[in-house]
């Protein structure tokens, strides 16, 4: 039996459900039902809740809820049958690990004393899960990542890496949707734009898809990069479970 | 015709804001809207507009910009900035109409760090997921997704023919000026992570605010406030005025351009009735907090909104000099155009 949840405000006008304080899927399991019960069950007050990889925040009208009434609810909800907000999908993601893409792979290689080509398998051959966004749109979170490449993040930022870049650090494998400084290594690319505005899809990824990546060379990342530019996913997805 | 500002001088940080990009934070959208919303509100119903309005923010660096097409109904409100009708100086907070090609201009006064100046019915600047905020790291909203620079021209939802003399008004807006109160904070999500003694310290103790202040997050400086275990916590949300504590063991307060996620223990929550107050401080201002339970900050959120609704009724009319020529001039062609009805 899974401990209950624990009840935090976050100020006066949002409360975080934590289960966990660690990444699993069972952790991740609860926090997406409770946010599919709550999207279902559309309470008054309720504004917006973010999924993360072991809470749930719930920001609210206060006006209309109050934290002590929300947690009071949130007990006497059975959101373990909810079901879920919608199917959960596989999304195949081309990555390109050539030069000049994955600046940082050289960096992993001495980090991690593997070879560049077991590092590339081994991110590769993973299947992810989307945990959660982040720290910018699109800017997506992926659990599963093996554990022969846990690295820690860096103790100061690298310079920026660039749009799609494929970085990890802290077990965990990350999609960066925009241009940013970090303290993870990027050790590759994809021309895949997990967020565009001007998409009538603006966010290709559900919370709690499946994701691999699928290898690409050089002359593919740009011509799929010239196709994404121009509105296309470049990315295969299929439906999972039951038809 | 359709009227509008155009920008004719921008200090660095003037943007465009309505009250924030909602429905995206679980897809890393992070919400924007102004820093210092009381003040933001205040300005906006004073024109009668609700808060999807959007407004121009304000900076230290101030701003000029020049009526075109029609004349305008605006209001400014914020930190005690120095406002310029045509170079003559008005109160530091108010209403008043703008003839084409008269000049509005600001520049920080002696205290505050933005001020908000909002227009009839809002800019109709191009909205990107549903809200014209403007937020520069992610280039959306506003105008481009950056920051106004001169030559920008701003649309308004709409332009009003000339109200008469008692339209203009000094906004009397107490709850604007700035205030030695300690900040209401609500302690959690992760006041665990802290010792008993380390939480006294903090509500104790005297903070500073960094030069490391941006619209995403304010850095403080005071005593130590040391984690009892260890600072690298799995991200949870985020919400507005959030105090992170990372490894330095300074406070960092999240403001209005915050990512929706992070990943630093959170001591506790500014009381969104004083995020107002301290988005208005500068670097070198000194603050401190004491502990609130939710109740009180829902409490004071309350009172804060319903000192805002007073706006209107507290208007102040606003006496030009005898000499501004302008201002006669207006009141007596409002007086010719206004029985003629609708334009």
């Amino acid at each position: 039996m899974l401990p209950k949840p624990r009840y935090l405000p976050a100020g006066e006008s949002a409360l975080v459900v934590e289960f966990g304080d660690t990444v699993d899927p069972k952790i991740h399991d609860q926090v997406l039902a409770l946010d599919a019960a709550l999207q279902h069950a559309k309470w008054e007050g309720v504004s917006e809740t973010v999924p993360t990889c072991r809470s749930l925040m719930i920001h609210f009208d206060p006006r209309r809820l109050t934290t002590e009434a929300l947690a009071d609810a949130l007990a006497g909800l059975d959101y373990a049958a909810a079901p879920p907000l919608r199917r959960q999908q596989r999304w195949h993601i081309p990555a390109c690990y050539d030069a000049p893409h994955g600046e940082d792979i050289a960096e992993v290689e001495t980090l991690l004393g593997l070879p560049r080509a077991r590092i590339i398998d081994l991110h590769e051959g993973a299947r992810y899960r989307v945990y959660m966004y982040g720290f910018a749109p699109g800017f997506t979170f992926l659990g599963g990542l093996s554990p022969e490449l846990m690295i820690p993040r860096r103790a100061a930022p690298r310079a920026p890496v660039p749009p799609g870049s494929l970085l990890i650090a802290g077990g965990q494998a990350l999609i960066a949707s925009c241009a940013m400084p970090t303290g993870w290594y990027g050790i590759g690319r994809t021309p895949v734009k997990m967020f565009d505005p001007r998409r009538e899809r603006v966010f290709l990824a559900g919370i709690g898809d499946e994701l691999c990546f699928e290898r690409i060379d050089f002359a593919a990342f740009d011509a799929m990069s010239t196709a994404a530019e121009a509105g296309e996913f470049c990315a295969r997805h299929e439906y999972l479970g039951e038809t | 015709m359709g009227g509008g500002l155009r920008v004719l001088r921008a200090g660095p940080g003037a943007t465009i804001q309505d009250d924030g990009r909602h429905g995206y934070l679980r897809y890393g959208v992070t919400p924007a809207g102004p820093m210092d919303w009381v003040a933001f509100r205040t300005a906006n119903v004073a024109l009668g507009n609700n808060d999807r309005a959007a407004a121009i923010e304000v900076p230290v660096a101030g701003i000029e910009a020049i009526c075109d097409g029609a004349p305008l109904a605006v209001a400014f409100a914020g930190g005690a900035f120095v406002w310029r009708h045509d170079g003559e100086r008005l109160p530091i907070a108010a209403r008043l109409l703008l003839q084409p090609g008269e000049v509005l201009a600001a520049r920080a006064g002696d205290s505050g760090a933005f001020a908000y100046l909002a227009v009839e019915g809002g800019f109709e600047t191009p909205a990107t997921m549903g809200s014209r905020a403007t937020h520069m790291r992610s280039a959306m909203g506003g105008i481009e997704g950056r920051m106004l620079r001169a030559g920008d021209v701003l649309p308004a939802a709409s332009t009003r023919r000339l109200g008469g003399a008692s339209y203009e008004a000094i906004i009397d807006a107490p709850w604007l000026t700035p205030a030695l109160d300690p900040f209401r904070v609500v302690l959690g999500p992760q006041d665990d992570y802290f010792a008993a003694e380390t939480l006294r310290e903090f509500f104790a103790g005297t903070f500073t605010l960094t030069p490391a202040a941006d619209r995403m997050a304010y850095r403080l400086d005071g005593p130590d406030i040391a984690h009892a275990g260890g600072y690298d916590i799995v991200s949870d949300g985020t919400a507005l005025g959030a105090i992170q504590i990372a490894g330095d063991k300074n406070p960092l307060i999240l403001m209005a351009d915050r990512q929706p996620t992070g990943g630093y223990p959170k001591l506790g929550h500014v009381a969104r009735a004083d995020i107002g107050r301290l988005a208005q401080m500068r670097p070198g201002e000194t603050c401190c907090f004491r502990a609130a339970s939710v109740a009180e900050a829902r409490a004071a959120l309350f009172a804060r909104e319903d000192e805002i609704a007073t706006t209107v009724a507290r208007l102040v009319p606003l006496r030009r000099a005898l000499t501004s020529e302008k201002l006669f001039e207006a009141n007596l062609i409002g007086g010719v155009v206004d029985p003629l009805g609708g334009e």
